[in-house]
């Protein structure tokens, strides 16, 4: 019940990008194709799994321990930093067809303030270790929402006909604070 | 001087972070409730950024160039934890709002991105400058946007009642947020077109 | 180039460390602080400094007041999980003989402008419980049958609080008498009630069963039959 309510926040109430202004950056650059979109949503599940899991670890095994919870920012993100690397090695070594579809991604992701922003949330909430995982995946997968629905409806705003001053950056901002409304539709829903 | 001069105002409008190169938008958006929890975010991100900026222009001969993201990296994420620490020692209120916000000035794109435009490439003295300016200049933006959402949404100014019964209120939740910005930046346009 | 990086690492950890060691003490006395003005705001006149202490049965930390030797009231860090937006968490202040003082919202995730009107100086809410005798009150919000005038628009939020204020009342109890107060939310309540035959708001097992049976039960005024 209490994963089902991770789940569901994560996902609909408190979507990273439209209620927590987390991935704006990814959000407004990569969305103009539902491919990309599709894609970029993919990468961050994946990396978000994978460094939930090693900050989780590291703060609970290493930084409490050593009495070093100061350092949180700075091994934080630079974990992911080198994680991203890593994960993007690793991949182009075992399925380069994987990595053919993530791959341009991938490197975009080190500065996706999501991933840290998400890492910095679970040790705030004080998730155990499942609920962390489950938590960034959900949130990971309320991203990809985000992103895909962004993405279709910018498809179309390409074919209108908008002012000079509106077109590109603030017509995606207005497109997404009434987007952002409709997800307000889900608060109270766990 | 002249040319620090316009290292320093070029931020302010030619190159404003926020409404031109539309950079560092999460905080932009999400700690803008408020002109004073703007301008809070804004003064926290322009500390880190002049500081960096300096540091980095100091060290930037040794650095090899191999490493060099990493190690402005570690640089930009110390001073973002002093920030962090100072804050929660003398500013807890305002630290309490701004949360999970002031860690992640770390990967604002603005600081990391002046540091590889601007201060691995100049003097100490322009690098302070560019980021006072860089960090004015969004700061400015964000104090500008907290006060609109505040306006409309609470009837508020820097928490001071403009008039009874409040606002709209959805100014102040996340829709506002993105939909204030699109129309201050549609505006933003529209000035500094006839300027020129 | 390792080297080099090494060196960073290690020169800004270093710089980090001491910035974390001078700002520990203040960053104490801020959270410090911030307990203290709770605790002044809704608790009589005190002079001593109140410790955090704990109860059985009970999840928050509890403060006692005194005034020379004289234990003048207790205050309860207290949090109700059933918030429309997660917790609501109050700090509840009373005299030694279980008046409501006054409470303050420590934490809440309301909805801006209905829940979080709970924030709100001399709000309804806050009026309903403020120098009230706790023992005399059904904290229940009247739609549920109780005495407390909810928030307009935020019944839910209304009965998190409610709710919050009941769970400090119960410990309070605990602490006074020494009797360790089992706590049973309302909703818990209305689950063993509907067990035994009736809804009821807030009676125990027993009084709901015996409301359930006709109108002259003894808690009937806070039932609602179904």
């Amino acid at each position: 019940m209490e994963m089902f309510a991770i789940i569901i926040g994560a996902i609909f109430v408190n979507n990273v990008v439209l209620s927590q202004f987390l991935g704006i950056c990814p959000f407004l650059g990569v969305s103009n194709k539902v491919d990309t979109s599709l894609g970029m949503g993919a990468a961050v599940t994946f990396v978000m799994a994978i460094s939930s899991l090693v900050v989780y670890l590291l703060q609970y095994y290493v930084l409490v321990p050593l009495h070093m919870e100061y350092m949180q920012t700075i091994v934080f993100i630079l974990v992911i930093a080198a994680l991203v690397q890593m994960v993007e090695i690793i991949l182009k070594k075992i399925s380069p067809s994987l990595y053919q579809a993530l791959g341009i991604f991938l490197p975009l992701i080190t500065t996706n303030c999501a991933v840290l922003g998400v890492a910095l949330l679970l040790v705030q909430k004080e998730f155990n270790l499942l609920e962390s995982v489950v938590y960034a995946v959900s949130t990971a997968i309320g991203f990809a929402l985000a992103l895909v629905i962004f993405a279709g409806l910018r498809e179309r705003l390409e074919l209108a006909d908008t002012p000079k001053a509106v077109k590109g950056v603030p017509i995606a901002l207005i497109t997404a604070g009434i987007l952002a409304m409709a997800f307000m539709g889900f608060s109270g829903l766990v | 001087m002249g040319k620090n001069l316009s290292t320093f105002t070029s931020g302010l409008v030619k190159n404003n972070p926020t409404f031109v190169l539309v950079l560092g938008m999460c905080p932009t958006l999400a700690t803008t409730s408020s002109a004073a929890n703007g301008m809070g975010m804004g003064a926290a991100t322009m500390f880190v950024l002049i500081l960096s900026n300096i540091v980095i222009s100091l060290i930037k001969n040794l650095i090899p160039d191999k490493v060099r993201i990493p190690a402005y990296i570690v640089v930009i994420a110390s001073f973002v934890t002093v920030v962090q620490l100072l804050m929660q020692a003398y500013l807890p209120d305002l630290y309490n709002t701004l949360g999970v916000f002031i860690p992640l000035i770390v990967v604002n794109c603005i600081i990391l991105g002046r540091a590889e435009a601007f201060a691995s490439k100049n003097g100490v003295w322009a690098s302070a400058l560019d980021g006072a300016g860089i960090g004015l200049g969004f700061t400015l933006s964000l104090t500008l946007i907290g006060m609109v959402r505040e306006i409309l949404g609470n009837g508020q100014i820097f928490g001071m009642d403009l008039w009874q019964g409040g606002g709209a209120l959805i100014f102040v939740l996340a829709p506002g947020a993105f939909i204030v910005l699109g129309y201050l930046m549609i505006l933003f346009r529209k000035l500094t077109a006839k300027t020129k | 180039m390792v080297l080099v990086l090494f060196v960073i690492c290690a020169v800004a950890s270093a710089a980090v460390a001491y910035v974390s060691q001078i700002t520990a003490e203040p960053i104490e006395q801020a959270k410090q602080q911030k307990v203290v003005a709770a605790l002044k705001a809704v608790l009589p006149e005190f002079d001593n400094a109140p410790v955090a202490a704990s109860v059985e049965g009970f999840e928050g930390a509890y403060y006692e007041a005194k005034l020379g030797d004289q234990t003048v009231g207790y205050a309860f860090e207290s949090t109700s999980p059933n918030g429309f937006n997660g917790n609501v968490k109050l700090m509840v202040g009373f005299t030694a003989d279980g008046t409501i003082v006054n409470i303050e919202v420590l934490e809440q995730a309301e909805t801006p402008g209905l829940g979080t009107n709970m924030t709100v100086v001399d709000n309804p809410l806050l009026l309903s419980f403020k120098g009230k005798q706790a023992a005399e009150m059904n904290m229940t919000v009247k739609k549920d049958g109780g005495d407390v005038d909810a928030l307009t628009a935020a019944t839910i939020s209304s009965r998190a609080y409610a709710d919050a204020v009941a769970r400090a009342y119960a410990a309070f109890k605990s602490v006074t008498t020494g009797v360790v107060e089992a706590y049973t939310s309302a909703t818990q309540l209305k689950a063993q009630a509907e067990e035994g035959g009736a809804a009821c708001g807030n009676c125990t097992k027993e009084e709901a069963k015996e409301c359930g049976e006709g109108p002259h039960g003894k808690c009937h005024g806070n039932c609602k039959h179904q």
